[in-house]
């Protein structure tokens, strides 16, 4: 019982991590405000929105098995407070931090409505943040993390993420940048 | 055909993301810097009108836009 609550705390983990680099991606995406392939704008915002909620299922389940699991000594303390647990603490505590900001971001997006438009957006900017301390929690704190295909797996999400990062800073990454800069001689 | 009831863009907030545009292609096109135009010529172009068919569209437009820009109003006139 005690390897399965390791394996399924290690896969959500995984898990998590990779549809939470998927939700990165199509948030830029989903900013640029183009249709990509056929899949309307508004399908982009749906499918940002639900690989969001289905990463947190995941951290969910990450989190709940290892909580359970007696090798990991994790209390409901560290869920919350960072930097306190047994087992690499400071790596630990970067989870604690991403699990924090994962559910402040989505929290605020789903009252988006009711917050109104700059506190959404100041603490979805936060994802930014999230991201970069749930890789470093991965590899500092897995029990995967230094495995040639854990390692293999986080440089291509890396490459992805900083690409995407790259276009989202360039001039011309806004649908109709080019035509509102006057520029489109 | 109306139903009284319009989609109301509020222009200081929106951006032309375009998903609006998508959801409601019978009532809005989209202008040359891509900001929703309503296709009806006549019609007040802030506040866009809806027939029944539309509203379903219409608030998932409003749940969608990535700016908070839209809202259902009645119509006035």
């Amino acid at each position: 019982m005690d390897e399965v609550l390791w394996a399924a705390g290690r896969a959500g983990g995984f898990v998590a991590l990779a549809l939470f680099t998927c939700t990165v991606l199509l948030g830029i995406l989903n900013r640029s405000g183009r249709p990509v392939a056929g899949v309307p704008r508004f399908s982009l915002t749906l499918i940002h929105r639900n690989v969001s909620l289905l990463a947190l299922v995941f951290l969910a389940l990450h989190v709940g098995t290892l909580l359970l699991d007696p090798f990991a000594k994790l209390t409901l303390t560290d869920v919350v407070v960072p930097f306190l647990g047994h087992y690499r603490p400071f790596w630990q505590g970067l989870g604690t931090v991403a699990l924090d900001l994962a559910i402040a971001v989505v929290l605020t997006s789903l009252l988006r409505h009711r917050l109104g438009y700059r506190a959404f957006r100041l603490v979805h900017w936060l994802s930014y943040a999230l991201w970069p301390v749930a890789v470093a929690h991965g590899i500092g704190n897995g029990t995967d993390g230094f495995n040639g295909w854990f390692l293999g797996a986080t440089v291509v999400a890396v490459v992805l993420v900083l690409a995407a990062v790259a276009w989202r800073l360039s001039a011309g990454f806004v649908e109709s940048a080019r035509l509102r800069q006057g520029s489109a001689s | 055909m109306s139903s009284g009831t319009v989609l109301h863009i509020d222009w200081t907030r929106c951006d032309g993301r375009g998903l609006c545009t998508e959801l409601l292609p019978h009532r809005l096109g989209r202008d040359p810097w891509g900001y929703p135009l309503a296709l009806d010529a006549d019609s007040d172009p802030t506040n866009v009108p809806l027939a029944a068919a539309d509203l379903d569209a219409a608030r998932d437009a409003i749940r969608l836009c990535p700016m908070l820009a839209l809202r259902l109003a009645h119509s006035t006139r």
